[in-house]
């Protein structure tokens, strides 16, 4: 019984078949008729995969369509808000984002970078830790919760302003250990279903899991808007439900483990352009 | 298919005790292909029960990943194992057991969990710690409904 081509006979049949119900690898993705994305890109070095491609392409056209247009895009309700949250002044200090960071723009290419090494606090920083150390230690404000809604609305905002450009988290120097436990992580079988992320991820994308096409598992639209919840949900929660449901314990939403995770996922998607924030279903 | 009629017997046998003797997970022999040529409850596997078995997504949710025209009543079949249509055609009893019982050890490295097994994966959640996907007899209801999936 040769399981390999087994497998490889079953993704082929399943790509030939769902190329009605679901995009293609060469559907483009235009954003407002004006915007360009593309939606895989070359294999970044040292990569399992032939090439990358985004979460995007996976989804029915009905899902994508909304990601299409910002007014179809229930991300951008979120993205407001964040809009007035940006200008509101909180905590002892009296400031809000903008009396330092003046304009949110100024904040293009940072999702493409992170998590990344803070050099400052010896530690593995997501853009959550970036926020909340503003919060807590510059304008005396209480630190947002990892995936709740104030916090992934600001990294919607925020990560919109790298939209279209490449993934490139770095991977070398002090990030080294973490990409290492992050790699570990991705590929140990876990819960009482025993499976890994590449399980599904690596070995079966293109294929259907009882009603969900299979993608890569890729984080370049995060935050992103799933229509099963009606909001916006972070990386961590993501990688949260995908644990559940192989009904295994998840690491804390910011530890250090998905913190990791998140870092080795990005860098499997290195070259990807920055979706954010993309719809799912 | 003397085990069947076997099985029938022990039903008979052990109506008169409350409790059917059932083989641990931990105590399951299996031969070198990864079968398992024994019942591994003293009750006949229920063909009708396994169906809902087969199909219930917090049992077997066999549909997740495998075709099979004969629950076509039920939307969503998923494509990450071969179709299950005349299974039984194609794979002895024993083996069909050990493929339910630990698929791992007729395919190396597969993607199927293992449904009555001792140990879980690592991080398994509070709720399901220490317990079996199916149960043994869940496992002969099962293996009783795919022995019904035969070539037409
Ligand atoms: C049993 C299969 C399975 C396993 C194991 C699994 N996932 Fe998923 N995952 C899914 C399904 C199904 C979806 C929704 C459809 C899709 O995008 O693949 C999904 C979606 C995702 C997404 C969102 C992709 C997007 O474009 O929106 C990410 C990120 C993800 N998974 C990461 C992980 C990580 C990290 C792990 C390991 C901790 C993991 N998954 C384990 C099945 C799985
Ligand atoms: C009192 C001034 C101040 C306020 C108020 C402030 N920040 Fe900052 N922020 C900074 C400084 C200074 C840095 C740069 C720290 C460094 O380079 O190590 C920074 C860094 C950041 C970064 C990381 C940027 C990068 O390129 O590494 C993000 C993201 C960020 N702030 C978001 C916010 C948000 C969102 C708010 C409002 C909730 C906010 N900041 C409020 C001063 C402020
Ligand atoms: C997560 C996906 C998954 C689930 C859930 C799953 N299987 Fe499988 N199954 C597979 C894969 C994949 C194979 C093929 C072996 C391989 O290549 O790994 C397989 C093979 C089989 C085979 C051999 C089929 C053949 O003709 O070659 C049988 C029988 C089978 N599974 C029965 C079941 C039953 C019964 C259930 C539910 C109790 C089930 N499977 C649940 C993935 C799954």
């Amino acid at each position: 019984m040769n399981t390999l081509n087994k497998t490889l006979t079953c993704t082929v049949a399943a790509l030939t078949f769902a190329t009605a119900l679901y995009a293609s690898e060469t559907d483009v993705l235009v954003i407002n008729e004006e915007i360009t994305i593309p939606t895989s890109a070359p294999a970044p070095e040292g990569s399992p995969l032939d090439k990358v491609i985004s979460g995007w392409s996976f989804r029915k056209h009905e899902t994508q369509a909304l990601q299409m247009d910002d007014f179809d895009n229930p991300s951008f309700i979120f993205v407001d808000k964040a809009s007035d949250q940006w200008t509101k002044v909180e905590g002892t200090e009296g400031k809000s984002c903008a009396s330092c960071h003046e304009d949110v723009e100024a904040f293009k290419g940072l999702r493409t970078v992170l998590p990344r090494w803070n050099e400052a606090k010896s530690e593995l920083y997501s853009m959550e830790n970036y926020i909340n150390d503003c919060r807590t230690e510059r304008m005396g404000a209480e630190p947002w919760k990892w995936s709740k809604g104030k916090m992934t609305a600001m990294t919607a905002l925020i990560s919109l302003q790298s939209r279209g450009l490449p993934m490139s988290v770095k991977t070398d120097g002090p990030v080294e250990p973490a990409m290492k436990l992050g790699k570990e992580l991705y590929y140990t079988r876990v819960g009482q279903l025993d499976m890994a992320c590449s399980n599904c991820h690596e070995d079966n994308y293109g294929v259907m899991i009882r009603a969900d096409h299979l993608s890569q598992g890729q984080i370049n639209g995060f935050p992103t808007y799933r229509l099963k919840n009606s909001k916006l949900n972070s990386t961590h929660a993501r990688f949260k439900g995908c644990m559940k449901n192989i009904r295994a314990k998840p690491f804390g939403q910011g530890s250090a483990e998905f913190k990791a995770l998140e870092l080795y996922v990005a860098s499997r998607g290195n070259g990807l352009s920055v979706e954010s924030p993309a719809v799912r279903n | 298919m003397r085990r069947i009629s076997f099985a029938a017997l022990s039903t008979v046998l052990i109506s008169t005790s409350a409790f059917a003797a059932e083989v641990a997970p931990g105590d399951v022999s299996f031969d070198e292909n990864g079968g398992v040529s024994a019942s591994i409850t003293s009750v006949a596997g229920d063909p009708v029960a396994g169906k809902a078995a087969f199909i219930n997504r917090k049992q077997g949710n066999c549909l997740a990943c495998h075709i099979n025209d004969d629950a076509s009543g039920q939307s969503f079949h998923g494509e990450v194992g071969p179709s299950l249509n005349g299974a039984a055609s194609r794979w002895e009893e024993a083996q069909l057991r050990g493929i339910i019982v630990n698929s791992k050890l007729t395919f190396e490295g597969t993607i199927m969990p293992s449904f009555y097994r001792a140990t879980n994966g690592a991080r398994t959640m509070e709720k399901f710690a220490g317990k079996t996907i199916l149960t043994a007899q869940q496992v002969e209801d099962v293996l009783a409904y795919l022995k019904t999936l035969k070539e037409e």
